[in-house]
């Protein structure tokens, strides 16, 4: 693994820690706290990254909103992969019509709207919570992993051993989850990673909009929409959740490319 | 030529269905809207009869596919709808919005041309060197970097700190470099290293060193003979890109106030107004669909090793 994989797994790592002692790191009490004398104060010893419009301690909401990044992140990228690996299995499995109707229309489909318009779409009329949201992203993210899944399942099933496994009476179902799935996870994982970036990123962008976590859970996105009125007389409202958003998605696109060029030696080359 | 003319008629004919699908998702969003949407609409504490009304203003009490055909039918003529309370035109609200977008998009995408070629090219020719590793640490950032972190940070710089452009709004183009560069950002990053990456597999090509072995000066060999063939997938991104651009500009006119068909759909989201909703939805659906197809008739005609099938 080259060096900004491993500086990306080390980031990663960190992120994902932080986001699980995120309640020990900093209570919810903390998270709420407004102290209206002391608004926008610029970091200092205690409060690190200084105070928001309402006095609130922005590091503990930083640590907060890391939690809600990676749940956001996680979910979505489970999900979609889930759905998107069944999918494409079935598309590459299958073939005939079901791979017509799949990669020949559905994917033609969704890959012709900006998916980012489409989760705006989504979450504008669903309402916003991080429920619709996580839906909303994932509608938009299984077309990868589909179309990754149907690409290997059908390189997969040409190989000996799936003659070899049909022969013997194995049924569909176990020759695609026992015999062609474990074959076909390395670009699987390297698009989880690079997802996982997207994913935050998104989330980010929507909650930016308004339409991303609701009112009072802190979110990196909503901190900057928040404070757009201060953006210029105190930039550490907009600098510290930007460089957050920053980091991460730098993290899991170091660890993505790391790992695709591990996985994969024509890389390399490149 | 007749191969040729086939398939620009069967890519055109594969838009409509995907056309028609874009269409038909944009009409039942309305429809995903949890609970009653006209009571969303007037509020919990207005009369049954104003929720009757705004539900007819709306087309919501007819049968599905009555709505769905009259949706069309107003797609067609022109009609597409009207602000319930102020009885504005949802079309003639996005028509004075829309060139401000495409103003925008165009703009980020000549910016990003410009910048990604040099960069990718040196990146490319220096490969290795701390040039290449600068190019791509700065193309991740890029990417990284999200537009409304990056954008209020521009304005902080040049319109705060040295007042060379102005904060926000439209006008001239002092208005439009910031948004421009801000939207450009995320679009030169994927530039650069898809130019490197492309300018890397014609540097391997027997024509290069047949060019370099007549004597030809590197720099003729590289901006006359390897750019030409590598531009080809540049070209495909950018057209690709112009669609993620519409979307991204969504984004950026809200940071930076743009009068634009993105921050025309964040107002109507938030005044809750659904046919205006659907109507900048659908505009800019519309556009990366048109976009996407002209792109990809180019492609065929730029390189004619593509196979026409």
């Amino acid at each position: 693994m080259n060096i900004s994989a491993k500086v990306g797994l080390g980031v990663v790592g960190l992120l994902v820690l932080v986001a699980a002692l995120s309640p020990l790191l900093a209570s919810w009490e903390k998270v709420q706290s407004q102290d209206l004398v002391s608004r926008l104060d610029p970091p200092d010893r205690v409060h690190l990254m200084g105070r928001d419009q309402l006095g609130r301690d922005v590091m503990a909401r930083i640590i907060y909103g890391t939690r809600v990044s990676m749940l956001v992140g996680i979910s979505v990228v489970g999900a979609s992969s889930i759905i998107g690996v069944l999918i494409g299995a079935l598309a590459g499995y299958k073939g005939g019509w079901a791979d017509r109707l799949i990669s020949g229309f559905l994917f033609n489909v969704f890959l012709s709207f900006p998916g980012i318009l489409l989760a705006i779409a989504m979450v504008a009329f669903l309402g916003p919570s991080i429920k619709n949201l996580i839906i909303a992203l994932s509608v938009i993210g299984w077309v990868g992993y589909a179309r990754l899944m149907r690409a290997q399942v059908l390189k997969v099933r040409e190989y000996d051993f799936i003659t070899a496994a049909r022969a013997l009476g194995a049924s569909d179902l176990r020759i695609v989850f026992k015999h062609i799935l474990p074959n076909s996870i390395q670009p699987l994982i390297v698009q989880a990673s690079l997802g996982m970036a997207g994913a935050i990123l998104a989330e980010a962008g929507l909650s930016f909009l308004g339409l991303g976590v609701p009112e009072p859970i802190p979110s990196w996105g909503k901190m900057i929409d928040d404070s757009r009125e201060f953006w210029f007389t105190a930039p550490h409202l907009f600098i510290f959740p930007g460089l957050m958003i920053a980091l991460s998605v730098l993290a899991y696109n170091f660890l993505g490319d790391g790992l695709r060029e591990r996985l994969d030696p024509k890389q390399r080359a490149r | 030529m007749r191969g040729l003319a086939l398939a620009i008629i069967r890519r055109l004919l594969f838009t409509i269905p995907v056309l028609w699908a874009v269409v038909t998702l944009v009409f039942l969003l309305i429809h995903i809207v949890p609970g009653d949407p006209a009571r969303q609409l007037v509020g919990e504490n207005a009369s049954e009869a104003q929720v009757q009304a705004v539900r007819a203003d709306l087309g919501l009490d007819k049968p599905l596919f009555t709505q769905y055909t009259s949706y069309w039918k107003g797609l067609v003529r022109g009609d597409w709808g009207q602000n319930p309370v102020t009885r504005q035109s949802v079309l003639e609200r996005i028509s004075s919005r829309y060139p401000a977008t495409i103003k925008l998009a165009m703009a980020a995408m000549i910016l990003a041309t410009l910048v990604s070629i040099p960069l990718g090219v040196t990146a490319a020719t220096h490969r290795g060197s701390l040039i290449d590793s600068g190019s791509t640490l700065v193309a991740l950032l890029g990417i990284s970097l999200p537009s409304f972190a990056l954008g209020p940070l521009l304005i902080l710089l040049f319109s705060v700190e040295l007042g060379i452009t102005p904060v926000s709004g439209a006008g001239g183009l002092g208005n439009l470099i910031l948004p421009a560069v801000t939207l450009a950002a995320g679009l030169s990053a994927i530039l650069t290293r898809i130019v490197r990456s492309s300018v890397l597999e014609e540097l391997g090509e027997d024509y290069v060193r047949t060019a370099r072995a007549k004597g030809l000066p590197e720099r003729t060999v590289i901006y006359k003979h390897v750019l030409k063939n590598g531009l080809i997938p540049v070209v495909t991104v950018l057209g690709l890109q112009f669609g993620v651009l519409l979307a991204g500009a969504i984004i950026t006119e809200r940071v930076f106030s743009w009068p634009g068909v993105g921050s025309l759909l964040v107002d109507s989201i938030s005044e809750r107004d659904y046919k205006l909703t659907q109507g900048c939805i659908l505009v800019i659906a519309v556009t990366y669909v048109l976009v996407n197809t002209a792109t990809d008739l180019a492609y065929r005609y730029l390189d004619p090793r593509i196979k026409i099938d």
